[in-house]
Protein backbone atom coordinates (compact mmCIF):
# COMPACT_ATOMS: atom_id res chain seq x y z
CA UNK A 1 0.00 0.00 0.00
CA UNK A 2 1.18 3.47 -0.84
CA UNK A 3 0.16 6.61 1.03
CA UNK A 4 -1.43 9.53 -0.80
CA UNK A 5 1.05 12.21 -1.91
CA UNK A 6 2.60 14.58 0.58
CA UNK A 7 5.57 16.88 0.89
CA UNK A 8 8.30 15.78 3.26
CA UNK A 9 10.41 18.07 5.41
CA UNK A 10 13.38 17.16 7.55
CA UNK A 11 14.15 20.14 9.81
CA UNK A 12 17.44 20.22 11.71
CA UNK A 13 16.18 22.26 14.67
CA UNK A 14 13.07 22.39 16.82
CA UNK A 15 12.29 25.99 15.84
CA UNK A 16 12.55 25.09 12.16
CA UNK A 17 10.14 22.19 12.76
CA UNK A 18 7.61 24.43 14.55
CA UNK A 19 7.95 27.03 11.83
CA UNK A 20 7.09 24.41 9.19
CA UNK A 21 4.05 23.29 11.19
CA UNK A 22 2.85 26.89 11.54
CA UNK A 23 3.35 27.61 7.87
CA UNK A 24 1.52 24.55 6.58
CA UNK A 25 -1.41 24.63 8.99
CA UNK A 26 -3.71 21.72 9.66
CA UNK A 27 -2.45 19.61 6.76
CA UNK A 28 0.98 19.25 8.35
CA UNK A 29 1.66 16.33 10.66
CA UNK A 30 4.64 15.53 12.85
CA UNK A 31 6.48 12.35 11.85
CA UNK A 32 8.35 10.88 14.81
CA UNK A 33 8.71 7.07 14.98
CA UNK A 34 6.03 6.80 12.31
CA UNK A 35 4.70 3.49 13.62
CA UNK A 36 1.13 4.81 13.96
CA UNK A 37 1.19 7.62 11.39
CA UNK A 38 2.61 5.69 8.43
CA UNK A 39 0.17 2.73 8.72
CA UNK A 40 -2.66 5.26 9.01
CA UNK A 41 -1.52 7.09 5.88
CA UNK A 42 -0.97 3.82 4.00
CA UNK A 43 -4.45 2.57 4.86
CA UNK A 44 -5.68 6.04 3.90
CA UNK A 45 -7.56 6.37 7.16
CA UNK A 46 -6.05 9.83 7.30
CA UNK A 47 -4.17 12.21 5.06
CA UNK A 48 -1.43 14.79 5.45
CA UNK A 49 -0.26 17.28 2.87
CA UNK A 50 3.05 17.82 4.70
CA UNK A 51 5.06 15.53 6.94
CA UNK A 52 7.49 17.26 9.28
CA UNK A 53 10.01 14.58 10.26
CA UNK A 54 11.55 15.41 13.64
CA UNK A 55 14.01 12.50 13.31
CA UNK A 56 16.99 14.82 12.78
CA UNK A 57 16.10 17.36 15.50
CA UNK A 58 18.70 17.00 18.26
CA UNK A 59 17.95 16.75 21.97
CA UNK A 60 14.62 14.91 21.95
CA UNK A 61 15.73 11.48 23.17
CA UNK A 62 16.61 11.24 26.87
CA UNK A 63 15.53 9.74 30.17
CA UNK A 64 16.68 11.60 33.27
CA UNK A 65 15.66 12.60 36.79
CA UNK A 66 15.73 16.31 37.42
CA UNK A 67 13.94 18.84 39.69
CA UNK A 68 11.72 16.20 41.29
CA UNK A 69 10.60 14.76 37.95
CA UNK A 70 11.44 11.89 35.68
CA UNK A 71 11.84 13.60 32.33
CA UNK A 72 11.42 11.63 29.12
CA UNK A 73 12.23 13.28 25.80
CA UNK A 74 9.31 13.12 23.38
CA UNK A 75 11.17 11.12 20.72
CA UNK A 76 12.56 8.55 23.18
CA UNK A 77 12.08 5.09 21.64
CA UNK A 78 9.97 2.51 23.41
CA UNK A 79 12.88 0.04 23.15
CA UNK A 80 15.11 2.54 25.00
CA UNK A 81 12.55 2.95 27.77
CA UNK A 82 12.17 -0.83 28.03
CA UNK A 83 15.93 -1.35 28.36
CA UNK A 84 16.64 1.54 30.75
CA UNK A 85 18.02 0.47 34.16
CA UNK A 86 16.57 3.59 35.80
CA UNK A 87 13.10 2.75 34.45
CA UNK A 88 13.30 -0.93 35.36
CA UNK A 89 14.42 -0.23 38.92
CA UNK A 90 12.51 2.90 39.83
CA UNK A 91 9.57 3.10 37.41
CA UNK A 92 8.69 -0.55 36.69
CA UNK A 93 5.15 0.49 35.63
CA UNK A 94 6.76 2.21 32.61
CA UNK A 95 8.90 -0.86 31.86
CA UNK A 96 5.73 -3.02 32.06
CA UNK A 97 4.03 -0.69 29.61
CA UNK A 98 6.86 -0.36 27.09
CA UNK A 99 7.29 -4.15 26.99
CA UNK A 100 3.72 -4.77 25.78
CA UNK A 101 3.44 -2.03 23.16
CA UNK A 102 3.11 -3.56 19.67
CA UNK A 103 6.13 -5.83 19.09
CA UNK A 104 9.94 -5.52 19.46
CA UNK A 105 10.48 -4.35 15.86
CA UNK A 106 7.87 -1.61 16.15
CA UNK A 107 9.28 -0.56 19.54
CA UNK A 108 12.68 0.03 17.93
CA UNK A 109 11.16 3.04 16.15
CA UNK A 110 7.98 3.92 18.06
CA UNK A 111 8.30 6.83 20.48
CA UNK A 112 6.80 7.60 23.89
CA UNK A 113 5.68 11.06 22.73
CA UNK A 114 4.04 9.60 19.65
CA UNK A 115 2.17 7.02 21.71
CA UNK A 116 0.54 9.92 23.60
CA UNK A 117 0.22 12.52 20.82
CA UNK A 118 -1.56 10.04 18.54
CA UNK A 119 -4.50 10.29 20.96
CA UNK A 120 -5.51 6.67 20.49
CA UNK A 121 -7.35 5.34 23.59
CA UNK A 122 -6.11 1.86 22.61
CA UNK A 123 -2.47 2.92 23.07
CA UNK A 124 -0.79 1.81 26.27
CA UNK A 125 1.11 4.83 27.61
CA UNK A 126 -1.93 7.05 28.17
CA UNK A 127 -3.33 4.88 30.99
CA UNK A 128 0.09 4.65 32.63
CA UNK A 129 0.66 8.40 32.39
CA UNK A 130 -2.80 9.01 33.90
CA UNK A 131 -1.93 6.70 36.82
CA UNK A 132 1.40 8.49 37.30
CA UNK A 133 -0.07 12.00 37.12
CA UNK A 134 2.29 13.00 34.29
CA UNK A 135 2.58 16.42 32.71
CA UNK A 136 3.13 16.87 29.00
CA UNK A 137 5.39 19.63 27.66
CA UNK A 138 4.21 21.11 24.36
CA UNK A 139 6.55 23.37 22.40
CA UNK A 140 5.07 25.78 19.87
CA UNK A 141 5.69 29.20 18.29
CA UNK A 142 5.22 30.91 21.66
CA UNK A 143 7.55 28.58 23.50
CA UNK A 144 6.79 25.84 26.00
CA UNK A 145 3.61 25.14 27.91
CA UNK A 146 2.72 22.29 30.21
CA UNK A 147 -0.49 20.28 30.00
CA UNK A 148 -1.59 17.96 32.81
CA UNK A 149 -2.22 14.51 31.35
CA UNK A 150 -5.79 14.57 32.66
CA UNK A 151 -6.51 17.46 30.28
CA UNK A 152 -4.48 16.14 27.36
CA UNK A 153 -6.87 13.65 25.73
CA UNK A 154 -9.84 15.63 24.49
CA UNK A 155 -11.54 13.21 22.09
CA UNK A 156 -10.93 10.14 19.93
CA UNK A 157 -7.53 10.69 18.21
CA UNK A 158 -7.65 14.28 19.46
CA UNK A 159 -5.40 15.91 22.05
CA UNK A 160 -4.90 19.36 23.56
CA UNK A 161 -1.89 19.93 21.26
CA UNK A 162 -2.50 22.59 18.65
CA UNK A 163 -1.39 21.87 15.07
CA UNK A 164 1.84 23.86 15.48
CA UNK A 165 2.92 22.28 18.76
CA UNK A 166 5.25 19.34 19.29
CA UNK A 167 5.16 17.10 22.33
CA UNK A 168 8.77 17.55 23.47
CA UNK A 169 8.84 16.09 26.97
CA UNK A 170 6.88 14.02 29.46
CA UNK A 171 7.38 14.85 33.14
CA UNK A 172 6.49 12.34 35.81
CA UNK A 173 6.62 13.42 39.45
CA UNK A 174 9.26 11.28 41.20
CA UNK A 175 7.18 8.99 43.43
CA UNK A 176 7.88 9.29 47.18
CA UNK A 177 9.23 6.29 49.13
CA UNK A 178 6.59 3.59 49.59
CA UNK A 179 5.38 3.91 46.00
CA UNK A 180 4.89 1.24 43.39
CA UNK A 181 3.05 0.76 40.16
CA UNK A 182 2.18 -1.85 37.56
CA UNK A 183 0.60 -2.13 34.13
CA UNK A 184 -1.29 -5.31 33.28
CA UNK A 185 -2.60 -5.92 29.77
CA UNK A 186 -4.75 -8.61 28.21
CA UNK A 187 -4.02 -9.00 24.51
CA UNK A 188 -5.00 -11.75 22.10
CA UNK A 189 -1.47 -11.94 20.76
CA UNK A 190 1.74 -9.90 20.64
CA UNK A 191 1.15 -6.75 18.64
CA UNK A 192 -2.57 -6.51 19.27
CA UNK A 193 -4.22 -3.61 21.01
CA UNK A 194 -5.48 -4.32 24.51
CA UNK A 195 -8.73 -6.21 25.01
CA UNK A 196 -8.44 -4.45 28.35
CA UNK A 197 -5.52 -3.12 30.38
CA UNK A 198 -5.06 -1.36 33.68
CA UNK A 199 -2.33 0.87 35.10
CA UNK A 200 -2.14 1.33 38.86
CA UNK A 201 0.22 3.51 40.86
CA UNK A 202 0.12 3.54 44.67
CA UNK A 203 1.85 5.37 47.49
CA UNK A 204 1.47 3.52 50.78
CA UNK A 205 2.32 4.48 54.35
CA UNK A 206 1.99 1.75 56.97
CA UNK A 207 -0.24 -0.24 54.63
CA UNK A 208 -2.60 2.71 54.15
CA UNK A 209 -3.09 4.31 50.74
CA UNK A 210 -1.85 7.91 50.63
CA UNK A 211 -2.25 8.29 46.89
CA UNK A 212 -3.68 6.12 44.12
CA UNK A 213 -3.72 6.56 40.36
CA UNK A 214 -5.59 4.19 38.04
CA UNK A 215 -5.80 4.42 34.24
CA UNK A 216 -7.61 2.12 31.80
CA UNK A 217 -6.70 1.35 28.19
CA UNK A 218 -9.22 0.86 25.38
CA UNK A 219 -12.14 1.54 27.71
CA UNK A 220 -13.82 4.43 25.90
CA UNK A 221 -13.27 7.15 23.28
CA UNK A 222 -10.48 8.63 25.43
CA UNK A 223 -8.09 6.99 27.92
CA UNK A 224 -9.99 6.53 31.18
CA UNK A 225 -8.92 7.74 34.60
CA UNK A 226 -10.80 5.68 37.20
CA UNK A 227 -11.44 8.58 39.53
CA UNK A 228 -14.07 6.91 41.73
CA UNK A 229 -11.76 4.01 42.45
CA UNK A 230 -8.86 6.41 43.16
CA UNK A 231 -10.97 8.41 45.62
CA UNK A 232 -12.23 5.24 47.29
CA UNK A 233 -8.69 3.97 47.90
CA UNK A 234 -7.40 7.12 49.56
CA UNK A 235 -6.92 6.60 53.32
CA UNK A 236 -7.94 2.91 53.14
CA UNK A 237 -5.90 0.02 54.42
CA UNK A 238 -4.98 -1.95 51.31
CA UNK A 239 -6.33 -5.45 51.90
CA UNK A 240 -8.00 -7.92 49.55
CA UNK A 241 -11.48 -6.51 50.12
CA UNK A 242 -10.31 -2.95 49.41
CA UNK A 243 -8.60 -4.06 46.20
CA UNK A 244 -11.73 -5.93 45.10
CA UNK A 245 -13.97 -2.91 45.70
CA UNK A 246 -11.55 -0.52 43.97
CA UNK A 247 -11.39 -2.86 40.98
CA UNK A 248 -15.19 -3.01 40.84
CA UNK A 249 -15.37 0.81 40.89
CA UNK A 250 -12.69 1.09 38.21
CA UNK A 251 -14.67 -1.22 35.91
CA UNK A 252 -17.68 1.06 36.42
CA UNK A 253 -15.63 3.88 34.85
CA UNK A 254 -14.98 1.76 31.75
CA UNK A 255 -17.14 2.44 28.72
CA UNK A 256 -15.70 0.09 26.09
CA UNK A 257 -17.31 -0.81 22.78
CA UNK A 258 -17.83 -4.33 21.51
CA UNK A 259 -15.57 -5.60 18.75
CA UNK A 260 -13.77 -8.80 17.80
CA UNK A 261 -11.85 -8.60 21.07
CA UNK A 262 -15.03 -9.09 23.07
CA UNK A 263 -18.39 -7.83 24.21
CA UNK A 264 -18.90 -4.78 26.41
CA UNK A 265 -19.62 -7.02 29.42
CA UNK A 266 -16.49 -9.09 28.87
CA UNK A 267 -14.25 -6.04 28.50
CA UNK A 268 -15.66 -4.43 31.66
CA UNK A 269 -15.14 -7.66 33.56
CA UNK A 270 -11.56 -7.86 32.27
CA UNK A 271 -10.99 -4.23 33.32
CA UNK A 272 -12.08 -5.27 36.82
CA UNK A 273 -9.85 -8.36 36.97
CA UNK A 274 -6.82 -6.57 35.53
CA UNK A 275 -7.23 -3.58 37.87
CA UNK A 276 -7.25 -5.95 40.86
CA UNK A 277 -4.06 -7.58 39.55
CA UNK A 278 -2.40 -4.24 38.83
CA UNK A 279 -3.24 -2.96 42.33
CA UNK A 280 -1.88 -6.11 43.98
CA UNK A 281 1.34 -5.89 41.98
CA UNK A 282 1.66 -2.16 42.63
CA UNK A 283 1.25 -2.79 46.38
CA UNK A 284 3.88 -5.52 46.28
CA UNK A 285 6.30 -3.20 44.50
CA UNK A 286 5.52 -0.43 46.98
CA UNK A 287 6.62 -2.84 49.67
CA UNK A 288 3.23 -2.84 51.33
CA UNK A 289 1.81 -6.23 50.43
CA UNK B 1 4.67 15.87 -3.90
CA UNK B 2 8.26 16.56 -3.00
CA UNK B 3 11.16 14.64 -4.54
CA UNK B 4 14.31 13.99 -2.56
CA UNK B 5 17.85 12.99 -3.34
CA UNK B 6 18.87 10.34 -0.88
CA UNK B 7 22.12 8.51 -0.19
CA UNK B 8 21.75 5.24 1.60
CA UNK B 9 24.44 2.73 2.41
CA UNK B 10 22.83 -0.59 1.52
CA UNK B 11 24.81 -3.72 2.38
CA UNK B 12 28.04 -1.72 2.29
CA UNK B 13 27.46 0.03 -1.06
CA UNK B 14 26.43 3.67 -1.28
CA UNK B 15 23.20 4.06 -3.26
CA UNK B 16 22.18 7.47 -4.53
CA UNK B 17 18.66 8.00 -5.81
CA UNK B 18 15.95 10.54 -6.47
CA UNK B 19 12.79 9.36 -4.72
CA UNK B 20 9.28 10.69 -4.10
CA UNK B 21 8.48 11.50 -0.47
CA UNK B 22 5.91 8.72 -0.14
CA UNK B 23 8.15 5.91 -1.38
CA UNK B 24 8.46 3.26 1.31
CA UNK B 25 11.85 1.84 2.19
CA UNK B 26 10.74 -1.68 1.24
CA UNK B 27 9.74 -0.49 -2.24
CA UNK B 28 13.02 1.38 -2.62
CA UNK B 29 14.91 -1.82 -1.80
CA UNK B 30 12.81 -4.14 -3.93
CA UNK B 31 11.98 -1.98 -6.92
CA UNK B 32 14.72 0.64 -7.22
CA UNK B 33 17.59 -1.61 -6.12
CA UNK B 34 16.02 -4.96 -7.17
CA UNK B 35 16.91 -6.44 -3.79
CA UNK B 36 13.88 -8.70 -3.68
CA UNK B 37 15.03 -10.81 -0.75
CA UNK B 38 13.16 -8.45 1.55
CA UNK B 39 9.52 -9.55 1.36
CA UNK B 40 6.27 -7.68 1.64
CA UNK B 41 3.84 -9.72 3.71
CA UNK B 42 0.97 -7.96 5.42
CA UNK B 43 1.98 -4.41 4.48
CA UNK B 44 0.28 -3.24 7.70
CA UNK B 45 3.16 -3.35 10.22
CA UNK B 46 2.19 -6.74 11.63
CA UNK B 47 4.12 -9.59 10.06
CA UNK B 48 7.80 -8.59 9.94
CA UNK B 49 8.51 -10.24 6.55
CA UNK B 50 10.01 -6.89 5.48
CA UNK B 51 12.44 -6.65 8.42
CA UNK B 52 15.77 -5.00 7.60
CA UNK B 53 18.43 -3.45 9.81
CA UNK B 54 18.46 0.34 9.92
CA UNK B 55 21.72 1.46 11.51
CA UNK B 56 21.95 -2.05 12.92
CA UNK B 57 18.48 -2.09 14.46
CA UNK B 58 15.76 -4.39 13.07
CA UNK B 59 12.74 -2.44 11.78
CA UNK B 60 9.78 -3.07 9.48
CA UNK B 61 10.77 -1.52 6.15
CA UNK B 62 7.11 -1.21 5.09
CA UNK B 63 6.73 1.36 7.88
CA UNK B 64 9.73 3.57 7.12
CA UNK B 65 9.95 6.08 4.28
CA UNK B 66 12.90 5.79 1.94
CA UNK B 67 13.74 9.45 2.66
CA UNK B 68 14.03 8.59 6.36
CA UNK B 69 16.92 6.27 5.46
CA UNK B 70 18.90 9.15 3.91
CA UNK B 71 22.43 9.19 5.30
CA UNK B 72 21.93 5.91 7.13
CA UNK B 73 22.92 2.26 6.81
CA UNK B 74 20.53 -0.45 5.71
CA UNK B 75 21.31 -4.14 5.78
CA UNK B 76 19.06 -6.62 3.99
CA UNK B 77 19.11 -10.40 3.76
CA UNK B 78 21.35 -10.06 0.69
CA UNK B 79 23.99 -8.54 2.96
CA UNK B 80 24.33 -11.61 5.18
CA UNK B 81 26.45 -13.77 2.88
CA UNK B 82 30.13 -12.76 2.76
CA UNK B 83 32.61 -13.91 0.10
CA UNK B 84 30.40 -16.79 -0.94
CA UNK B 85 30.08 -18.00 2.65
CA UNK B 86 26.77 -18.11 4.44
CA UNK B 87 26.40 -16.15 7.65
CA UNK B 88 25.97 -18.41 10.72
CA UNK B 89 22.30 -17.35 10.92
CA UNK B 90 21.73 -18.57 7.33
CA UNK B 91 23.65 -21.77 8.04
CA UNK B 92 21.47 -22.22 11.16
CA UNK B 93 18.21 -21.99 9.21
CA UNK B 94 19.65 -24.39 6.61
CA UNK B 95 20.87 -26.99 9.12
CA UNK B 96 17.84 -26.87 11.42
CA UNK B 97 15.25 -26.65 8.66
CA UNK B 98 14.05 -23.32 10.04
CA UNK B 99 11.68 -22.69 7.15
CA UNK B 100 8.96 -24.29 5.16
CA UNK B 101 7.48 -21.89 2.60
CA UNK B 102 10.31 -19.41 3.18
CA UNK B 103 8.25 -16.26 3.07
CA UNK B 104 9.04 -15.06 6.59
CA UNK B 105 12.64 -16.32 6.47
CA UNK B 106 14.47 -13.13 5.38
CA UNK B 107 12.79 -11.16 8.16
CA UNK B 108 13.36 -13.92 10.70
CA UNK B 109 17.05 -14.07 9.79
CA UNK B 110 17.52 -10.29 10.06
CA UNK B 111 15.86 -10.26 13.49
CA UNK B 112 17.90 -13.30 14.56
CA UNK B 113 21.12 -11.72 13.25
CA UNK B 114 20.44 -8.49 15.22
CA UNK B 115 19.57 -10.48 18.36
CA UNK B 116 22.87 -12.37 18.25
CA UNK B 117 24.83 -9.12 17.80
CA UNK B 118 23.19 -7.74 20.96
CA UNK B 119 23.00 -10.97 22.95
CA UNK B 120 25.48 -13.72 22.01
CA UNK B 121 23.92 -16.29 24.35
CA UNK B 122 20.18 -15.82 24.18
CA UNK B 123 17.86 -18.12 26.12
CA UNK B 124 14.95 -19.75 24.32
CA UNK B 125 12.73 -17.10 25.90
CA UNK B 126 15.01 -14.31 24.63
CA UNK B 127 14.77 -15.73 21.11
CA UNK B 128 10.99 -16.16 21.23
CA UNK B 129 10.59 -12.62 22.53
CA UNK B 130 12.92 -11.18 19.86
CA UNK B 131 11.02 -12.84 17.00
CA UNK B 132 7.58 -12.02 18.43
CA UNK B 133 7.15 -9.31 15.77
CA UNK B 134 7.91 -11.79 12.95
CA UNK B 135 5.05 -14.07 11.98
CA UNK B 136 5.54 -17.57 10.60
CA UNK B 137 2.45 -19.48 9.53
CA UNK B 138 4.21 -22.76 8.67
CA UNK B 139 6.73 -23.92 11.22
CA UNK B 140 5.19 -23.34 14.63
CA UNK B 141 8.48 -21.55 15.42
CA UNK B 142 10.19 -24.62 16.95
CA UNK B 143 12.77 -24.99 14.20
CA UNK B 144 13.22 -21.23 13.90
CA UNK B 145 14.24 -21.10 17.56
CA UNK B 146 16.60 -24.05 16.96
CA UNK B 147 18.08 -22.24 13.94
CA UNK B 148 18.95 -19.17 15.98
CA UNK B 149 20.40 -21.41 18.71
CA UNK B 150 22.44 -23.23 16.07
CA UNK B 151 23.82 -19.89 14.88
CA UNK B 152 24.62 -18.80 18.45
CA UNK B 153 26.58 -22.03 19.07
CA UNK B 154 28.42 -21.71 15.75
CA UNK B 155 29.44 -18.13 16.49
CA UNK B 156 30.59 -19.10 20.01
CA UNK B 157 32.59 -22.07 18.65
CA UNK B 158 34.34 -19.89 16.06
CA UNK B 159 35.66 -17.51 18.72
Amino acid sequence: MIPASFDYHSPKTLSEAIDLLSRHGDGAKVLSGGQSLLPLLKLRLGTASHLVDIGKVPGLEYIREEDGFLKIGGRTRESTLEASDLIRKKYPILADTAAVIADPLVRNLATVGGNLAHGDPANDHPATMLALGAVVVATGPKGERTIPIGKFFTDLFTTALSHDEILTEIRIPTPPPGSGGAYVKLERKVGDFATAASAAQLTLKGGVVEKAGIGLTNAGPVPVQAEKAEAFLKGKKLDAATIAEAARLAAESADPSADRRGSVEYKKEMARVLTARALAKAAERAGGA
Amino acid sequence: MSQHTIQVNVNGALQKAEVPARLLLVHFLRENLRLTGTHIGCDTTHCGACTVLLDGVPVKSCTVLAVQADGREVMTVEGLERDGKLDPIQEGFYQEHGLQCGYCTPGMMMTGYALLKANAKPSEEDIRKAISGNLCRCTGYVNIVKSVQHAASAIAAAK
